[in-house]
C-alpha cells in the first residue's frame, strides 16, 4: 500500500474535503438560526450578531414544543416495540430451521422496496374510520411496517456473527441455563440490539409521509411534518430562522449519537451488505 | 428511508442443512424447534403483514373504484378505469420523465461521489475516525432539515450561494434549477449510506491482489477498473440498488422545497396529492400502486441485468 508521506497527503486533503462536504449544510443551518431579524437577508455565511432570538421563538411556540414531545415519545415507543419484536425474531432466524423462514425474509425485504406512500394513503382512509387518524397510535402502528424490517435484517446480521457454542461451554463448566444466557449471551448479544436501536430511531425519527398524511394537528405530529407547517412567531415574519433554530434543535440528537456510536453505527449499516 | 442492506440470500444459504436433513420422520427436537421458531418470529411476522398487507389490498381494491372522500355515496366500481386514465394523461408521463431524471442524475453522481469517498476513507490512515463520524451526520440528519439547509441557501434573498457565484439566479423559479437544488439535497444527504456500502465491499478486497497489479505494471487506473471494480460487484450492486428504489420513492425534498411548482412533481408526490390533497382516493390509490409496480420492476431488472453481467463475467 502506499503508505508513503507524499501519498498520505492527497488522502488527507480528500478527507479534509469530506468533512467539508458533510458539515457544511450543517454550519448554514446552524449560522441561520442565529440571525435576528433582518440579520437573515445579510446575504453572508455567517451572522451579523449572533442572537438566540429564534430559539426562544421556537421554544416559546407550542408547535414545536409538542411536535418534539411527540416525535421523541413515539420515535422512542416505536424503536422499542420494533426492536423487542425483532430481537424474537432474528434470533429465530440466525439460530433455528423451521419452514417459512425465508418467507419471513422475503416478506421484510418486499416491504423495505415498497413505496411509503402506497401505504400511507390507504391508511389515511381506514384511520379516519376506525378512530386512529391524528393520535401517537395511529402513526406508532405504520413505523413498525418499516422499523421491523430494518430491525430484523440488521439484527440477524449481528446474531449470525455470536459464537453461540459458548452458550454450551458454560454450561459445561457448571453454570445454569439462565446464568449462561445472562453471563454468556446476552453481553455478545447487546452491541448489535443497540445498534438495531439506533438505526431503527434515525429511520423513525426521519419519517414524513406518515407525519403529514396520519395527522392533522399537535395532537401527534412529529417535529418533520411540524416543520412543514411552521409559521414563526407571527403569521407575517418569515419563518426561515425559526425554522433553522427548530432545525438544529432536532438536528442535536442525531449528532450526539453519532459522535458516540460511530463505530458500530457503520457496522450495523453494512454488515448485512457484506455477508450477502 | 433505506438505511441499511438486507442480506436475505446470503441468510437463506446460510441455513444448515444437516439439522433439517433428517427427513424421514420428523424428531420431536426438530418439531419442538419448529413451534419455537414460530413462536419467535411469528409476532414481528404478522406485525409486518398487518401494517403493510392490509394497506397494500385496500389500495388495490380502491384503485378499480370511482371514490372520492368528499363524495362516498357517488363511488362506483369503474374496473381498471383508473389505471386507463392516469396512463393515457400526459401530466403522469411528465411526472415519470421527472421521477426517471431525478433518480438517473442523482443515483449516478452519488455512486462516483460516493465511490471517491470510500477511496479515501479507506486509505486515509489520519483523520480515519473523524470522517466516518462527518459523513454519518447528513445520513442521520432529517431528510426535511436537509431540505430546508439547501433551499435557503439558493433563496436569493437570503442565500449565500447567489452571492458566492456572483449571479442573481432565482433557483426556484423553473424547473431546471429548482430539480438541480432538490437534487443537491438528495445527493448529500443520501451519498454517505452509498460510501459506507462501498467501503464495505472495499474492505473485502485483498490486499495481494493490488500489491501484484501494481509489480506487475498496472497504472492506478488499471488497479482501480481491472481490480477493485471486478472484485467488489456485489457491494456495487446492492448499493446500486437499493439507492435506485429509494431514488424513485423520492418525496420530502420536492414537498418542502417546492410543493410540486414548476413541473417538479415526482410520482409519489402525485400520489400525495390525489390521495390527501384532492381526496380523490380511487385514482390516488391507482397510482400508488403503480408506483409501486414500477419500484418491483427497477429491482427485478437490476437483479436480473447483474446476474448475466456476473455470468459474462466468470465465463470470461
Amino acid at each position: 500500500m502506499n503508505t508513503s508521506r507524499k501519498g498520505q497527503v492527497g488522502w488527507i486533503i480528500g478527507a479534509i474535503l469530506i468533512m467539508f462536504y458533510a458539515l457544511l449544510p450543517v454550519a448554514w443551518i446552524l449560522s441561520l438560526s442565529f440571525k435576528a431579524g433582518d440579520d437573515i437577508n445579510n446575504q453572508k455565511f455567517w451572522p451579523t450578531n449572533w442572537s438566540f432570538e429564534n430559539y426562544d421563538i421556537v421554544f416559546s411556540s407550542d408547535l414545536f414544543t409538542t411536535a418534539l414531545r411527540n416525535s421523541v415519545g413515539i420515535s422512542l415507543i416505536a424503536t422499542f416495540i420494533s426492536v423487542v419484536l425483532a430481537m424474537l425474531a432474528a434470533y429465530a432466524v440466525a439460530r433455528l430451521e423451521f419452514p417459512g423462514k425465508s418467507l419471513i425474509l422475503g416478506v421484510a425485504l418486499a416491504i423495505t422496496v415498497f413505496p411509503i406512500i402506497a401505504i400511507a394513503t390507504p391508511l389515511f382512509n381506514l384511520w379516519r374510520t376506525i378512530g386512529l387518524y391524528d393520535t401517537w397510535l395511529g402513526l406508532i402502528i405504520p413505523y413498525l411496517s418499516f422499523s421491523l424490517p430494518l430491525s430484523i435484517y440488521v439484527l440477524s446480521a449481528f446474531f449470525r456473527e455470536i459464537p453461540w457454542e459458548m452458550e454450551q461451554a458454560a454450561q459445561v463448566d457448571g453454570a445454569t441455563a439462565w446464568q449462561a444466557f445472562r453471563k454468556v449471551i446476552v453481553p455478545l448479544a447487546a452491541p448489535g440490539v443497540f445498534t438495531a436501536a439506533i438505526l431503527t430511531f434515525f429511520a423513525i425519527w426521519n419519517d414524513f409521509i406518515f407525519g403529514i398524511t396520519l395527522t392533522s394537528s399537535e395532537a401527534a405530529r412529529p417535529v418533520p411534518a411540524a416543520l412543514a407547517f411552521f409559521s414563526g412567531a407571527s403569521q407575517f415574519a418569515q419563518p426561515t430562522a425559526p425554522i433553522a433554530a427548530a432545525s438544529v434543535v432536532v438536528t442535536i440528537p442525531v449528532i450526539i449519537l453519532v459522535l458516540a456510536f460511530q463505530q458500530k453505527i457503520v457496522a450495523g449499516l453494512t454488515n448485512g451488505a457484506v455477508k450477502g | 428511508m433505506s438505511t441499511t442492506i438486507p442480506a436475505a440470500s446470503a441468510e437463506v444459504r446460510a441455513q444448515v442443512p444437516d439439522r433439517s436433513g433428517k427427513k424421514p420422520g420428523i424428531t420431536d427436537r426438530a418439531r419442538k424447534e419448529r413451534t419455537l421458531g414460530w413462536m419467535l418470529a411469528g409476532p414481528a411476522f404478522f406485525v409486518m403483514l398487518l401494517t403493510t398487507g392490509y394497506p397494500v389490498l385496500n389500495a388495490i381494491w380502491y384503485s378499480l373504484f370511482d371514490f372520492r372522500l368528499t363524495d362516498p355515496d357517488g363511488r362506483s366500481f369503474v374496473g381498471l378505469g383508473n389505471y386507463i386514465t392516469i396512463l393515457t394523461d400526459g401530466l403522469f408521463w411528465r411526472q415519470f420523465g421527472v421521477t426517471a431524471a431525478i433518480t438517473i442524475v442523482t443515483v449516478v453522481i452519488e455512486f462516483v461521489l460516493g465511490f471517491a469517498l470510500a477511496l479515501v476513507m479507506h486509505r486515509a490512515l489520519f483523520l480515519r475516525k473523524s470522517v466516518r463520524t462527518a459523513i454519518l451526520v447528513p445520513y442521520g440528519i432529517i431528510t426535511v432539515v436537509s431540505a430546508y439547509a439547501w433551499q435557503y441557501a439558493f433563496t436569493p434573498a437570503y442565500g449565500f450561494v447567489n452571492p458566492l457565484l456572483g449571479t442573481d439566479r432565482d433557483w426556484f423559479g423553473g424547473t431546471v434549477p429548482s430539480l438541480v437544488v432538490i437534487c443537491l439535497s438528495e445527493i448529500w444527504k443520501t451519498t454517505p449510506f452509498m460510501s459506507l456500502l462501498l467501503l464495505a465491499g472495499l474492505a473485502q478486497i485483498p490486499n495481494d491482489y493490488l500489491e501484484a497489479a501494481k509489480v506487475d505494471g498496472a497504472t492506478a487506473w488499471q488497479r482501480f477498473s481491472k481490480v477493485i471494480v471486478p472484485n467488489m460487484k456485489a457491494a456495487i450492486m446492492v448499493a446500486l440498488l437499493f439507492r435506485t428504489l429509494d431514488a424513485f420513492r423520492i418525496f420530502d425534498n420536492v414537498f418542502i422545497m417546492t410543493a410540486g411548482a414548476n413541473g417538479t412533481e415526482t410520482l409519489s408526490f402525485l400520489a400525495y396529492r390525489q390521495t390527501i390533497t384532492r381526496v380523490m382516493i380511487g385514482l390516488g390509490s391507482a397510482v400508488s400502486v403503480i408506483l409501486a409496480i414500477l419500484v418491483v420492476l427497477i429491482a427485478v431488472l437490476f437483479v436480473k441485468g447483474f446476474k448475466t453481467n456476473l455470468a459474462q463475467q466468470k465465463g470470461a
